[in-house]
Parts: structure tokens; C-alpha cells; sequence
């Protein structure tokens, strides 16, 4: 072999860093093979870019962030089990050090932004506009580009495990030890573009649902009658809109660090890293909250409709949901109370942080007292449910233990940290994720997943949880430091280290079953023929499933708060239903590759960059420049569904009134 | 078309509403530009805010007072405040249906947005001629990257405003050209104001204090 062609792996492809990356490499070469035969042989080409590539329909784009979201979290769960194993017993070497910090960096990342945040997206995409009587997002195309920014920014991440090297400064990325002079080799690169390309995505998916829920509704929705996860869309996208600013001016400036050799976070010439740290929580305690708040608007969904009554105290609902998007930027001091910046500061963090916990108490109580003297049905949905509140509510209070900052100086970074943000961010927005997942499943594919496979997935998963996490809390108590890579074995923290483990491995065949139960149900599962298969409350529930990429043949009129509920009580529930002389023409964005060739220059843009390969970097940016220019003089990018070919949907539908 | 109203857009009859309203897909856009502008706002006061965190962290480099020239910021000043006036004449002329006065108001804003990208090279090129580069400290970092992002908002302001401005004079006024117009303005007022901070917290305060 060419000695060019060696250099070039030993770089590249890390030829030299063993089996786990050689595996990889092979897998993932067999998978992309596998992929592109298995396109290539059932003729699925022309429909996978007509039908989703080149889409703008909210509920496609929904879809893919759902199953992106989904491979995500089997990526980064497949990093929590590799760091779990390599702490179950003292002094082992089943990772590197190396290899540790690389993996606890891109689990976290993965989890937190190429995860949640997709999960989120795409439950807003599916949900929102069916909710407010709307045929689709304020922007569709922009809605487009943003999915496709999330993609190609996903994909660069992830590439980073297989050409060039991880990054390895954490998720958090605090400099001086992210800088380059402590830090070479792209693995960082690759973090802080990855989060720029997908941030700014998010971005624009946060003014596109705002734009949305305040300008697209259905007459008669009023704000006090809009469903109350709509509710929580509108205080997720505000805080959305808020925070991510400052997540992009900080990974901005640590680029601009690393590559053009300038000094905001160095020690040299003046830079202070601190200011990272600030610039990086005022984006990252918010963004805990961007991700919990649509979980919240899941649960009082799924409370509401599988405990047959209306929310208890929806007012308050909402007014808690506003008053968390406040509070959270008033507490991103409490990760650093051990900066030295005096008693004042840290005690006004300190009861700010506290603070949270009243609107989302009043929430909690709000769901129990829905439930209390209710008809539950023990669904999965409202089995993620129920499991939720105690796990949060054990969460909320060990988040209130850390909250109080002299005591957090013996906290500070310990497992009992570890222990609580886990229980919060599970046990609050995964399950949350997973409920809404469950619930909307119908209303997506038209049909249920299979409930003993996922009760199975349930037990599995909660019992791996607290098997799991709650030995963390006493590890940090006894003074065991996060990212720690292993630990001697006389510090008294086998056992329990060896239990956490154990229920890390419950937890993933947890997941396992949640797995098979979709690809079971893609069979098997109970096919929802009425469209409203759990009796559900709201507008969404109204269209049959999956619904008409219209949604709306005719806009509804919205009289109530849960109006299809009302209208099934009242017996009119036909009134939804379209009468053929009310049906006109339907204005439709149209479909526009552009915004999957625009993702595919940022990709582009930021591999560049990546490498300090500047003409490719500024090569990628002008792809992105066409793109822009091209839109700005576009005038043809709609078109009208013709009344007949609805009037034919909606018969074969069934749904002609 | 009988429906002509994008998806799911609530019928209004808004012939009392600014020409650019007037047609619910475009008002609904201008909405989210305001949106955007929010998250804009934010970006530049982190900015600010990392500036005024290092702005004394010169390390025995260049200074506020050694490299700050007052009639160029000045002159930069004039141009940029002059421009956001034209382009308010030509939101005006717009209003107005007067396709010619549009036309030409707009080019003088960009005229006069060229004219400050001209003399804000021209200050940085002397910056880095002295050696003040943004790799010699915290301070000129944090200067550089301020007073360019600015920049280069301006920059892409124009090109934007280019292409408003033959959209225009190929299509005449119409609901979707005068949403292209209003928006592009708000733009070019947001960059104004941006820099009223630039010149105070920056530039001014960088000669006195």
C-alpha cells in the first residue's frame, strides 16, 4: 500500500486506535452499502427525494426528526452502557482514558442537542398545526432547512467518531482546556460547528412555531383555548429564541479562538475564560428547560385525555409554563457557584434556582388533582405518566439540594450531580418524549404500537433507572468526581458502581423493546381506522390518520377549550366534517430541494472548517450564499390543490358530511 | 383564485392596513422577521458583553485611545444614519406607489451603506498597518469581532437590499415586493441602532474612559 494511503488512515481513519473504531468503520460501511442497495432495489430512489427529501409538509418533516431522534438516542444510549462498563469494577481498561473522555463528551452532546431537541421538533411538527386547526408551519420551507440543518449537523457530529477524531472537552466545552493549545486535532472543531450548523436551525424552528401559534390559528381559538401543549410550544420557542443567541456567540468566539488565533478564553493576551462559561449557561440551563417544557405539555395532554376530564386549573397551567421560560434565565449562575463571585450573586442564583420549583409544583399538583376522581385508563402514554411524577419529584428536590449554594461546594461535580440532572432530564423529558411518542403514534403512521411489548419496554427502563441512578447519589456523597475515567479499588465505591451498571444495562433493554415493539407493530399493530383512537379532547384527533397533507379540507371554527371533546359530548361531532359546497381550492407551499442542498453546504461549510481546509470551508459558504440568493428571487413556490381532488380525498376518506 | 390565502391563514379584509399588510402571507412574514431581529438583538449583546467584560485587557497592546480615529467614526456615523433616513424615504415612496422615488431612494442607501463599509475597511486596515490585529489581545479580539460582525451585517444588508431593489424594478409594487421592501428596511433600521450602541459603549466611551 502507497505510504501517502497509510498517513492518511493513521490520521484520518485512526487506523491505529484499535477494534472499537475499525468495527465501526466496517459497520458503517456495510450499513450505508446495505442502505444504498436496498434503495437501489426496491426502485425507492425518485420516492424517498419526492416524497421526503424535497418535502415542506410538517408532518413528513416531523417524521424524520422523530426517526433521527430515535437513532440518536441509540447512539448516544450506546455510549452511556460503554461508559457504565468501564466503571463497573475499579481500576479497568476497557476504554482508554482517551476513549472515556471522548465518549462522556459525545453522549452528552448527543443526548442533550442531536436527541432532545430533534425529539421535541419533531413532536411540535406532528402536533402543533393539526392543534390549532392550521394546514401547515408559518414557513414551511424555512421549516425545511431547518430539519436539514439539524441533519447534516448530526451527521457531522457523529462523522467525528470515524474520520479525524472525537471531540474530548466534555459537552460543555470550558476553555482554556478546549482551546487549541490544550486541545488540537478537529475532534473540538467538529463539536463547536456541529452545534452552530444545528443551533442555528433551531433557531429558526423557535420563531417558525411563535410565528405559527400567534398568527395561524383557527377562528374562535382564542389563547386561553388553545391545547395546553401548544401552550407549552409557545413558552419552549420563547425560551428557544431567547437562549440560543448566546449559545451561538459562544461557540462562536471559541472558533474564531481556534482557528483565526484570536484571545476570548485564553489565559494569554487577556482572553477570560469564565466568560465562556457564562456566555454557555445562559443558553445551557434555559435550554433544560426548552427541552421539559413540551414533555410538561405532553403530560397534560395525555393526563386530560386518559383520565376523561378536563385539566385541573388550566389557567394556572399556563401562567406556571410562562413563569418557568422567565425564571430560567435567571439561574444559569448556579452551575459555577464555586467561581468566587461572593455571597451576593450566588444567593440571588441560589433562590432564583429555588424558585423554579413552585410553578412546577403547581403543575405536578395540577396533574394529580386531574387524575383524582378520574376514569384512568392505564395506557402506555399515561403509564410513562404516572412513572414521571414521582421520578421528577424526587429530581425537583435533589435540584433544590444543589440549588442551596454552600452546600453545593461539597457537591460541586459529583455524582450526586450526575444522579440528579439524569433523573430530571429522564424522568422529566424523556419520559415525557417517550409518552408523546406513544400517544400521537396513531395520528403519525395509523397505528398503535403494541402495549405488552411496550409495557415490557416501561418496566424494563424504570426499573434500570433507579437501579441505575440512585446508587449516583450516595457514589457522590462518598466524593466520587464526575468524569472520572476509574477510580482505585479501596474507596468503597465498588458495589455500588457495579449495581449502577447493572441497571444501565436494564435501562438499554428497556430501549431494546421499544425497538422491537415499533418494528412488531409495523405488522401487527391495531390499525386506527376512526382517527381518534384514544377518545381524545383535541382538534388533532378530529382528522383521520395519518392525516391529508392539507390537514384541513375546511378550517374548523374553534367555540371551546378541547372543542372536539365538547363536540363529541354535545353529539355534533360531524360538524367537523367538511360539506362539499364549503370546499375550495387549497393554497399549498411547494415541495423545494433547496433547503436539503443549502443543509448539505453547511455540511460542507463546516467539514471545511473542521480541518482548516479554509477553500472548502469558504467553498461550502458560498453554497449556502446561492442558496439564499436563489430564494430571495423565487416567485413560483406555491400552488393550489384543485376543489375536486380534495372532494375525492376527503370521500375516499369518508368524511364528506 | 377564489382562496388565494396561504395555509390556514384566517380571511381579513385589511384595505385600512400599510400596503404590506394588507396581504396576510406577507404580514405573517414581516411577524417573523421581528422575531428574528429579537434573536439578532441577542447575539449582539452578548457581544456587547463579552466587549465590555475584556474591552481593558489591552496586554500592554493597542488601546481604545491609541487606535480609535475620531473623524472616521464619525464619517461612518453620518453615512449610516443618513442611509437608514433614505431608506425610510423609500418605505415612504413605497407607500406611496412611487416605483421611480423607491427606486432611487434605495440606491442612495446603498450608496451611502457602500460608503460606510468603504471607511470601516479602510480603519481596519490601518488597525491591523499598526499592528492592532485581533490575535494581539482580548481587547482588539473582542473590538474586531463586534464592530465586524456589524459589518458584515451591513454587508449582507446590502447585497439584500441589490436584489430588493431589482425585484422591484422588474415586478413594480406589489404586495409581495413591498413585504420585500418594509423588511429590508427594518433590517437596515436594526443596524442603525446596533450601531448608536457601537459608537457610544465602543467608540466614544473608548476616547473618554
Amino acid at each position: 500500500m502507497p505510504s501517502s494511503f497509510m498517513q492518511f488512515a493513521d490520521k484520518y481513519l485512526m487506523w491505529k486506535e484499535g477494534p472499537m473504531i475499525w468495527g465501526s468503520d466496517v459497520a458503517i460501511l456495510l450499513v450505508s452499502i446495505g442502505i444504498l442497495f436496498t434503495l437501489t432495489y426496491f426502485h425507492k430512489w425518485k420516492w424517498l427525494w419526492k416524497e421526503w427529501i424535497t418535502t415542506v409538509d410538517h408532518k413528513k418533516i416531523g417524521i424524520m426528526y422523530l426517526i433521527c431522534a430515535l437513532l440518536m438516542m441509540f447512539r448516544g444510549g450506546a455510549d452511556a452502557e460503554l461508559l457504565r462498563t468501564q466503571l463497573a469494577v475499579p481500576n479497568n481498561h476497557f476504554l482508554t482514558a482517551e476513549h472515556y473522555d471522548q465518549i462522556f463528551t459525545t453522549h452528552g452532546t448527543i443526548m442533550i442537542l442531536f436527541m432532545a431537541m430533534p425529539f421535541i421538533f419533531a413532536l411540535f411538527n406532528i402536533v402543533v398545526p393539526l392543534q390549532i386547526g392550521a394546514r401547515d408551519v408559518a414557513f414551511p420551507y424555512l421549516n425545511a432547512i431547518s430539519f436539514w440543518l439539524f441533519f447534516f449537523a448530526a451527521m457531522l457530529f457523529n462523522l467525528s467518531f470515524v474520520f479525524g477524531g472525537s471531540p474530548d472537552a466534555s459537552w460543555v466545552s470550558y476553555p482554556p482546556l478546549s482551546e487549541l493549545g490544550f486541545d488540537p486535532g478537529p475532534g473540538e472543531n467538529y463539536y463547536l460547528l456541529a452545534l452552530q450548523i444545528t443551533g442555528i436551525g433551531s433557531i429558526a424552528t423557535g420563531i417558525n412555531f411563535l410565528a405559527t401559534i400567534f398568527k395561524m390559528r383557527a377562528p374562535g381559538m382564542k389563547l386561553m383555548r388553545m391545547p395546553l401543549f401548544t401552550w407549552s410550544v409557545v413558552a419552549a420557542s420563547v425560551v428557544i429564541i431567547f437562549a440560543f443567541p448566546a449559545l451561538a456567540i459562544a461557540i462562536a468566539l471559541l472558533t474564531l479562538d481556534r482557528i483565526a488565533g484570536t484571545h476570548f478564553f485564553t489565559i494569554l493576551h487577556g482572553g477570560n475564560p469564565m466568560m465562556f462559561v457564562n456566555l454557555f449557561w445562559l443558553w445551557g440551563h434555559p435550554e433544560v428547560y426548552i427541552v421539559v417544557l413540551p414533555a410538561f405539555g405532553v403530560y397534560s395532554e395525555v393526563v386530560a385525555t386518559f383520565a376523561r376530564k378536563r385539566v385541573f386549573g388550566y389557567g394556572s397551567m399556563v401562567a406556571s409554563l410562562m413563569l418557568i421560560s422567565v425564571i430560567s434565565y435567571f439561574v444559569w449562575a448556579h452551575h459555577f457557584f464555586t467561581m468566587g463571585a461572593g455571597a451576593d450573586v450566588n444567593t440571588f442564583f441560589a433562590i432564583a434556582s429555588m424558585m423554579v420549583g413552585i410553578p412546577t409544583g403547581v403543575k405536578v399538583f395540577n396533574w394529580l388533582f386531574t387524575m383524582y376522581r378520574g376514569r384512568i385508563r392505564m395506557t402506555l402514554p399515561m403509564l410513562w405518566t404516572i412513572a414521571f411524577v414521582p421520578c421528577f419529584a424526587i429530581g425537583g428536590a435533589t435540584g433544590v439540594m444543589l440549588a442551596a449554594a454552600p452546600a453545593d461546594y461539597q457537591y460541586h461535580n459529583s455524582y450526586f450531580l450526575i444522579a440528579h440532572f439524569h433523573q430530571v432530564l429522564i424522568g422529566g423529558t424523556v419520559f415525557g418524549l417517550i409518552a408523546g411518542m406513544y400517544y400521537w403514534w396513531p395520528k403519525m403512521f395509523g397505528f398503535k404500537l403494541d402495549e405488552r411489548l411496550g409495557r415490557w419496554a416501561f418496566w424494563f427502563f424504570n426499573i434500570g433507572f433507579y437501579v441505575c441512578f440512585m446508587p449516583q447519589y450516595a457514589l457522590g456523597f462518598m466524593g466520587m468526581q464526575r468524569r472520572m475515567y476509574t477510580y482505585p479499588a479501596n474507596m468503597g465505591w465498588n458495589t455500588l458502581n457495579l449495581i449502577s451498571t447493572i441497571g444501565a444495562y436494564i435501562m438499554g433493554i428497556g430501549f431494546v423493546f421499544i425497538v422491537i415493539q415499533v418494528i412488531y407493530s409495523i405488522k401487527h399493530g391495531e390499525r386506527d381506522l376512526t382517527g381518534d383512537p384514544w377518545d381524545a379532547r383535541t382538534l388533532e384527533w378530529a382528522l383521520p390518520s395519518p392525516a391529508p397533507h392539507y390537514n384541513f379540507a375546511v378550517i374548523p371554527t374553534v367555540t371551546d377549550r378541547d372543542v372536539w371533546w365538547e363536540m363529541k359530548e354535545q353529539g355534533r361531532a360531524d360538524e367537523l366534517k367538511p360539506k362539499e359546497a364549503d370546499i375550495r381550492p387549497i393554497h399549498m407551499p411547494k415541495n423545494s430541494s433547496r433547503p436539503f442542498f443549502m443543509g448539505l453546504a453547511f455540511f460542507v461549510a463546516g467539514f471545511g472548517f473542521v480541518f482548516d481546509w479554509l477553500w472548502l470551508g469558504f467553498l461550502g459558504l458560498a453554497g449556502v450564499a446561492v442558496c439564499m440568493i436563489a430564494r430571495a428571487l423565487e416567485y413560483n413556490d406555491d400552488y393550489h390543490i384543485p376543489a375536486e381532488e380534495v372532494i375525492e380525498t376527503e370521500a375516499s376518506l369518508g368524511r364528506l358530511s | 383564485m377564489p382562496d388565494a390565502i396561504h395555509a390556514g391563514h384566517p380571511v381579513v379584509a385589511a384595505s385600512d392596513k400599510p400596503l404590506e399588510y394588507q396581504d396576510p402571507n406577507q404580514s405573517v412574514k414581516i411577524l417573523g422577521f421581528w422575531l428574528f431581529l429579537a434573536t439578532d438583538m441577542l447575539l449582539f449583546g452578548c457581544l456587547f458583553a463579552t466587549y465590555l467584560v475584556v474591552r481593558t485587557h489591552t496586554d500592554g497592546g493597542p488601546t481604545p485611545q491609541s487606535i480609535f480615529d475620531i473623524p472616521g467614526f464619525t464619517l461612518e456615523t453620518f453615512f449610516l444614519l443618513t442611509s437608514s433616513f433614505t431608506g425610510g424615504l423609500s418605505t415612504l415612496a413605497m407607500r406611496n406607489g412611487n416605483k421611480k422615488a423607491l427606486l432611487t431612494w434605495l440606491a442612495i442607501t446603498i450608496a451611502l451603506g457602500l460608503a460606510f463599509i468603504g471607511f470601516e475597511v479602510k480603519e481596519f486596515v490601518g488597525d491591523v498597518a499598526l499592528g492592532a490585529t485581533w490575535q494581539r489581545s482580548a481587547f482588539l479580539s473582542a473590538f474586531f469581532t463586534l464592530v465586524g460582525t456589524h459589518g458584515s451585517h451591513v454587508s449582507i444588508g446590502l447585497v439584500w437590499m441589490f436584489l430588493t431593489l431589482l425585484q422591484v424594478a422588474k415586478r413594480g409594487i406589489t404586495p409581495i415586493t413591498s413585504r420585500k421592501v418594509f423588511v429590508v428596511n427594518l433590517y437596515w433600521h436594526f443596524l442603525d441602532v446596533v450601531w448608536v450602541f457601537i459608537f457610544t459603549i465602543v467608540y466614544l466611551s473608548g476616547r473618554v474612559m
